[in-house]
């Protein structure tokens, strides 16, 4: 990140204020006293093991999730106090990549595409072919995808596809649940080039939930590392790490840095404990 | 008050009370969801109409699909009714009045039931595990994320259709049924045709007719939104959604013959208080 653009972040107003956030689910709480602002024009990672509550955290950012506790503020509005039409409204303003890309099965590719466009604008057969095929288009697909069902295409067309769907509307925000998640290194770096294209070409902001250290590395200006509630104590802050990919190298912490190297640290004891049949055969 | 105080030791009783209350709290907690969708289902109803697009693919699937298989059940309880009652009615010298007995039992109580249950096993476990398979590949979350209503998309086209479309699947479940117990005792057991339609004439009122196709409406009501309510709730796996199949036709065919016989009851009170007279004929 250059210097003109980290002071382009640093002064930029917050889309996205997160403050004293817990979500529990019955007795299993996922979330607990978050407090995250996101800047607009930024690209957030957020990293941590899976069962963290990233993806949790993400669908409560657009109001699919429901707080338990506190409040996720978009543009100034209190997401979970927004009446259904409004709500759906903003909604609007945002673009959601899921992790299986949630093309919609009974729709063909290019429905899937215009669907937005369809729900919330009014655009002729011809306007709505055009916008469709640019956005394929943009993502580095055919024309010939137009007409095929979401179970035709592989994996990766499939994320460029959710991709295509999710940036149609222009959103301000857009989020990203386990982009790379499934890809071969080949295909997570399409994505991952896509994702960046995206941030330089638009003024959007976007929140990536990843596990991809790679991902993290070569998309974010800011990454935010979580814990699981079960591996922190009592009073601990949930978010263990906010700061710059540089930053997040050189960070003096054994859970992050085992996390950024990709090693099993504790966990082995863990395994050893309970019988783990790998270890024992490679002992 | 000591820590002891309020810590219990395991008893049988205890263990027994423990579950019959978590079952009646869940019990409640389902039938307030339940509620609350069906609440959001008639607000959507009435604050927006479909789009077009949405409302076809649901009614082809509850009317046009639907239809040969009511048909064929019609006709064949329509038969099954006049082989069963034939003997009973010969040995009292009444055979004439079968065709009062079929058409009457058709047009008041299994016609409406049959297309019923047949719409319940068809399209109500199939929305079930249409939407449930929604749910656990997160499309109906990315319906919400792109501002559609999830309800106003996916549900209440799917309640219109059963809503609409049930009153002509019962006339056609009757009239199937009304054709195979005529074929039946006139072709097969020789009754005197003329004697067959007096009778039924004779007996079956139009308020029969509307009772049949006033019940059908609620059972369509029911099929659709437990269907749908159970594909909303499924739990994440296939066997989340197989559960969800499975429990939505249970669940409905529950209904529909709770619903029969609240309905009916009601019907009758209606009847009598409007037709005292009437009182005779039952």
């Amino acid at each position: 990140m250059n210097e003109a653009r980290a002071s382009e972040l640093s002064t930029a107003r917050p889309l996205v204020v997160i403050e004293g956030l817990a979500v529990s689910f019955g007795r299993q709480h996922v979330l607990r006293d978050i407090d995250l602002t996101v800047n607009q024009g930024q690209t957030l990672a957020i990293i941590g093991e899976s069962g963290c509550g990233k993806t949790v955290l993400l669908k409560t950012v657009i109001g699919l999730i429901r707080p338990t506790q506190g409040s996720v503020r978009f543009d100034d509005r209190e997401m979970s106090a927004l009446p259904e039409d409004e709500l759906a409204r903003q909604r609007i303003r945002f673009g959601f990549v899921f992790q299986n890309a949630a093309l919609f099965d009974s729709l063909t590719v290019g429905q899937n595409v215009a669907f937005p466009l369809r729900q919330h604008g009014r655009f002729t057969q011809q306007e709505l072919k055009q916008k469709v095929t640019s956005r394929l288009a943009a993502v580095g697909l055919p024309d010939g995808v137009l007409g095929k069902k979401p179970a035709e295409l592989s994996g990766g067309m499939r994320k460029r596809v959710g991709l295509a769907r999710a940036l149609v509307m222009d959103p301000e925000l857009v989020l990203y649940d386990e982009p790379t998640t499934g890809l071969d290194p080949i295909m997570s770096d399409v994505i991952n080039e896509l994702m960046l294209r995206t941030a330089r070409e638009n003024p959007v902001t976007s929140v990536i939930v990843t596990h991809d250290m790679r991902t993290a590395a070569k998309v974010a200006d800011r990454v935010v590392m979580m814990m699981p509630l079960s591996r922190i104590a009592a009073g601990e802050p949930q978010v263990i790490f906010d700061g710059t990919p540089q930053e997040l190298n050189a960070f003096d912490d054994s859970r992050v840095q085992q996390f950024v190297r990709g090693e099993a640290g504790e966990r082995l004891m863990e395994m050893r404990t309970s019988g783990g049949l790998a270890l024992e055969t490679e002992e | 008050m000591t820590h002891e105080s309020t810590t219990y030791r395991h008893s049988p009783f205890r263990d027994w009370v423990a579950d019959w209350g978590a079952a009646v709290i869940d019990s409640i907690m389902w039938l307030g969801d339940f509620g609350l969708f069906c609440g959001r289902i008639l607000w959507w109803m009435t604050r927006r109409r479909p789009k077009r697009d949405t409302l076809l693919p649901s009614f082809y699937q509850v009317g046009v699909l639907s239809l040969p298989v009511v048909a064929l059940t019609g006709t064949f309880i329509g038969m099954v009714l006049a082989v069963q009652s034939y003997w009973q009615f010969r040995q009292l010298g009444l055979e004439t009045r079968l065709g009062a007995v079929i058409n009457m039992s058709l047009v008041r109580e299994l016609g409406p039931v049959l297309a019923a249950t047949m719409l319940a096993g068809r399209v109500g476990s199939s929305m079930a595990a249409e939407l449930g398979t929604m749910r656990v590949t997160e499309q109906i979350d990315a319906l919400s994320s792109m501002g559609t209503n999830p309800i106003h998309y996916l549900v209440v086209p799917r309640v219109l259709a059963c809503l609409l479309l049930i009153p002509a699947l019962t006339v056609m479940a009757d009239f199937m049924g009304a054709v195979g117990g005529y074929f039946y005792a006139v072709t097969i057991l020789g009754i005197d045709m003329h004697h067959y339609w007096y009778n039924s004439k004779q007996f079956v009122g139009n308020y029969d007719m509307f009772s049949g196709l006033v019940k059908s409406l609620f059972f369509g009501i029911a099929i659709a939104t437990i269907g749908c309510y159970r594909g909303f709730h499924c739990t994440p796996g296939a066997e989340g959604v197989g559960r969800a199949s499975t429990a939505a036709f249970v669940y409905s065919f529950v209904m529909i013959l709770v619903l029969d016989l609240v309905i009916g009851i009601l019907l009758n009170a209606i009847y009598l208080a409007i037709w005292p007279e009437g009182a005779r004929l039952f």
